[in-house]
């Protein structure tokens, strides 16, 4: 390819920026896996996958109900339905779809909260759902409080382009990470005495990388604070589903409509079918706002980033489907619950600690024991022992921002049971390795 | 509930400086035909949409092919086996045999003159989530791309709105058939750099919307050498290109930077989808094929933020590696599509209306000066508020595009049947005889 020295014309500030995120470990272990990618027969000293909180657990379900019902292929019924279907690019998104969505939210919280669809915007993913309502919620140089550990491409979806700045909030194993209204009240003085402008609050209930959900109490408390302070509150509850006792699931929604002195028009959520129905291929996210402004100015903005009709008109199917999506649910989080339980008690005759998680496609487990020092290098060096040598790519505590050394987010539903069985015998052999070194040194 | 004045101060700039461009006369035809919809049987006196640049003529084609495939489908009986391996596919890189079909298709669209690279080709949410990616990689907040007028009016929201770029003018003229000159182009470079603008890159369409034309060899050469010279970027949004439809043929940028070896191929970059080709803007396919290995690196990442669903790419490229039915589709696309436009501008020509000599694209550019009340902004909104509450046809006003002469409309043609062409031609032909059809059915009893 021709190439002037010199004079090439430069590109955007942003594109030479690094705050796409990618230089993460977060994505340098999915390169390790990629590179050398476990399969039981093809592979078996492969890398396993354990950095990558995707849902298998639950496809022969839809499978199921696919093969039984071949009208969700169909396009309908009609001679130009597939006309019809291939020519809607209205951002309202197909209003079946919507009312399918808002059902399927309602009942993964059984009934506690009302979604009305028309307050459903549809975007591409929640990768874009986040990034979409930080270009809405905040100007260039705006910050975002965002409770540490947080996923790592927060980093990614709430800054790149948006130019707002994340301001982490400090949690800790001494309380199980549980965020507090102490520390909440602490960062935004702290973003206050250094001019910093405050748009919102981000939590992620149930939260990644904790695996654990909020209780009532912590929103009510972050529903008053963010009524004082005047900033909105972003609930990202892309995981509700997978909460696997649905009475330990409180979302903002139930509190919201209860409570007449909040205003909820700071209020937004933000859902997925990435997690919950493990369809991350078919780039479904969503939000659902309170205030009017925020859905109209969305709707407007997804037009960068819509759901194809296609997905939307198959899954309205499904998702209409009442008897369909109860028994989905549940059974999704029994099997869930049973690999969390299967993982944890397993992690746990190896002298393995995990926070003591309710939700989620993964743990988070503290291997602090194993660091040579209780820092971030200490935990780097770790983590490269255990993608290089043990041959498992979980994600390390720092690359969520942890302020506490030594844990990790291990996945566990994106594999067969059967190489879950491996990679758990693989750390429990490095665990009894490390330990047995020390005794010796 | 008497928030509203601090409900707005609670949203960013973005949220509340009109960017969307919704305000524009462009989507208030949308609403009018909204509000009253034609329907040949529920309400033939309904507004009839020739508004939306949409390609209906192919769909029957693309159907069958649908029908006779059903492993294409990953719900099928037949493509069930393929459900989970695409449903959990999340790669940015996208499924390669969805690239390798559309690197395909590009190239049968321009009759195999060029070659496209399957690992060029980055996803977007659509065409427009490829103009503001490539907004995004190439312009700060500020810098602007110059773009020829007239131009479709949506750009401003898909250039300018979250990235903070501008768009500025190369001013195009009826004398010369819209034809953009070098010293056009100059001067709006100048302009630019005396209001102190850093200008980052052109910004042109081929085919154009609202034009209808193709873009000659010289002025493809003369803008890339022009990009070449000053160091700046050039994106050429090439959506329609599958739809020309009568000689001269379409030349597309990559077939120029191909055949000139001292070309800065860094600086150019190709926009697509198949929204208008294949009749497809519901899937939210766009593509950007960029010759710089960075620009693909950083629009790659920047396509998290609209990937096609994996559903769609998975059809899609079962649907593209059919050679034989992609080869047949165009050529028949392109015949519907000129037997189409010719009834059309027949029919308009038998009443004395002229339109741009056109040979692509989903319109027609009408010129309707003479029908003019005043040769101004107004007379020109007023007549275009004629034709949409009183013949009952949402057509386009020039000024929508930017269109600096008070006159044009765009007319789209390929978003109906023919029944409905021939009604919309109708009251067309009683509009310029000073008729209505309500008048016309009056005479009639």
């Amino acid at each position: 390819m021709a190439r002037g020295i010199g004079l090439e014309a430069p590109l955007s500030k942003m594109a030479n920026s690094n705050a796409h995120g990618e230089e993460s470990p977060y994505f340098a272990g999915w390169k390790a896996y990629n590179e050398n990618p476990y399969d039981p027969k093809e592979n078996p000293t492969g890398v396993i996958q354990m950095g990558l909180a995707e849902n298998q657990v639950s496809f022969d379900l839809l499978e199921n109900y696919l093969e039984e019902h071949p009208e969700a292929y169909n396009w309908g019924s009609g001679p130009s339905s597939f006309r019809e279907n291939a020519l809607f690019q209205d951002y309202h998104g197909l209003q079946t779809f919507r009312k399918a969505m808002a059902s399927f939210m309602e009942k993964i919280r059984s009934g506690r909260a009302k979604f009305d669809p028309d307050r459903i915007v549809l975007t591409a993913g929640a990768t874009a759902t986040n990034e979409l309502l930080t270009f809405i919620l905040a100007d260039p140089g705006d910050a975002l409080l965002v409770p540490t550990p947080y996923y790592p491409g927060f980093d990614r979806d709430l800054r790149w382009r948006t130019g707002v700045s994340i301001i982490p909030i400090p949690c800790h194993s001494s309380n199980s990470f549980q965020l507090t209204l102490q520390s909440l009240e602490t960062a935004f003085a702290n973003a206050e005495a250094l001019n910093l402008k405050v748009k919102a609050l981000l939590i992620t209930n149930p939260s990644n990388p904790l695996g654990i959900s909020s209780p009532r109490s912590l929103l009510e408390d972050i529903l008053n604070f963010i009524n004082t302070k005047k900033i909105h509150l972003i609930s990202d509850e892309i995981y509700s589903g997978s909460v696997f006792s649905s009475n330990d699931f409180v979302s903002v929604a139930e509190i919201v409509e209860d409570r007449i002195h909040i205003n909820s028009k700071q209020v937004h959520i933000v859902y997925s079918l990435s997690k919950d129905l493990g369809l991350p291929g078919f780039r479904v996210g969503a939000l659902y706002s309170y205030n009017d402004k925020v859905v109209k100015t969305a709707r407007r903005m997804s037009s960068f980033s819509r759901v194809s009709s296609q997905t939307q008109k198959m899954l309205s199917f499904m998702l209409s489907d009442e008897e369909f999506t109860l028994k989905y649910i549940k059974t999704n989080r029994k099997r869930l619950k049973e690999r969390h339980s299967r993982i944890v008690d397993e992690l746990r005759n190896s002298g393995i600690d995990c926070l003591k998680g309710n939700a989620g496609l993964f743990c988070w487990v503290n291997l602090g024991e194993f660091l040579e020092q209780k820092s971030t290098e200490g935990e780097l060096k770790l983590w490269k022992v255990i993608v290089d040598e043990v041959k498992l790519n979980i994600s390390p505590g720092s690359s969520c921002h942890c302020s506490e050394a030594g844990w990790f987010r291990v996945c566990f539903a994106n594999m067969s049971q059967e190489t879950l069985e491996v990679a758990l015998r693989r750390l429990r052999e490095f665990a009894e390795k490390i330990r047995a070194t020390k005794k010796i040194s | 509930m008497g928030f509203k004045e601090s409900e707005e101060q609670l949203l960013s700039k973005v949220a509340t400086n009109g960017g969307h461009g919704e305000n524009s006369s462009y989507f208030d035809g949308w609403k009018a035909h909204d509000r009253d919809p034609y329907h040949p049987t529920q309400n033939p006196e309904g507004v009839i949409q020739m508004g939306l640049a949409e390609n209906l003529l192919g769909h029957d084609l693309i159907e069958e092919w649908i029908r006779k495939n059903p492993a294409a489908s990953i719900c099928t009986e037949e493509g069930i086996s393929q459900f989970r391996a695409v449903a959990n596919f999340q790669d940015y890189h996208g499924l390669p045999f969805f690239r390798q079909g559309v690197a395909k298709l590009m190239e049968k669209v321009r009759g195999g003159r060029v070659k496209f690279d399957p690992d060029r080709i980055v996803m977007s949410g659509g065409a427009t989530g490829a103009q503001e990616t490539l907004a995004f990689c190439l312009a700060d907040p500020g810098d602007a791309f110059l773009i020829p007028v007239p131009y479709y009016p949506a750009f401003d929201r898909d250039f300018c709105w979250r990235t903070r770029a501008r768009l500025l003018p190369i001013h195009c003229h009826s004398s010369n058939n819209f034809n953009i000159t070098s010293s056009a182009l100059e001067a709006a470079y100048l302009n630019a750099q005396k209001s102190n603008i850093t200008v980052k890159g052109v910004l042109i369409t081929n085919p154009s919307n609202p034009l209808g034309t193709t873009m000659d060899e010289r002025t493809i050469r003369s803008l890339l050498s022009f990009a070449n010279d000053k160091r700046i970027h050039l994106i050429c949004d090439e959506i329609f290109s599958g739809t020309v439809f009568k000689p001269p043929h379409f030349i597309s940028l990559s077939e120029i930077v191909e055949s000139d070896p001292e070309c800065h191929r860094d600086l150019v970059h190709v926009v697509y989808s198949l929204s208008k080709d294949l009749g497809l803007p519901g899937f939210r396919v766009g593509v950007i094929y960029s010759y710089n290995d960075e620009v693909v690196a950083c629009a790659r990442k920047m396509s998290s933020f609209g990937l096609v669903s994996s559903q769609t790419q998975h059809m899609l490229e079962c649907m593209l590696a059919d050679e034989e039915f992609t080869s047949n589709y165009l050529v028949e696309n392109s015949r519907r599509l000129m037997e189409r436009h010719g009834m059309f501008t027949d029919g308009l020509r038998r009443v004395g209306i002229r339109c741009l000599e056109g040979n692509g694209g989903l319109f027609c550019w009408m010129d309707l000066r003479s029908l003019l009340k005043k040769e101004t902004l107004e007379g020109e909104l007023e007549l275009w508020r004629v034709i949409v509450n009183e013949v009952k046809l949402n057509v386009s006003p020039g000024s929508s595009f930017h269109c600096a002469e008070p006159g044009w409309f765009r007319v789209c043609f390929a978003n109906m049947d023919d029944a409905t062409t021939e009604r919309a031609l109708k009251r067309i032909r009683l509009f310029v005889n000073g008729e209505t059809e309500e008048v016309e059915e009056k005479k009639k009893k």
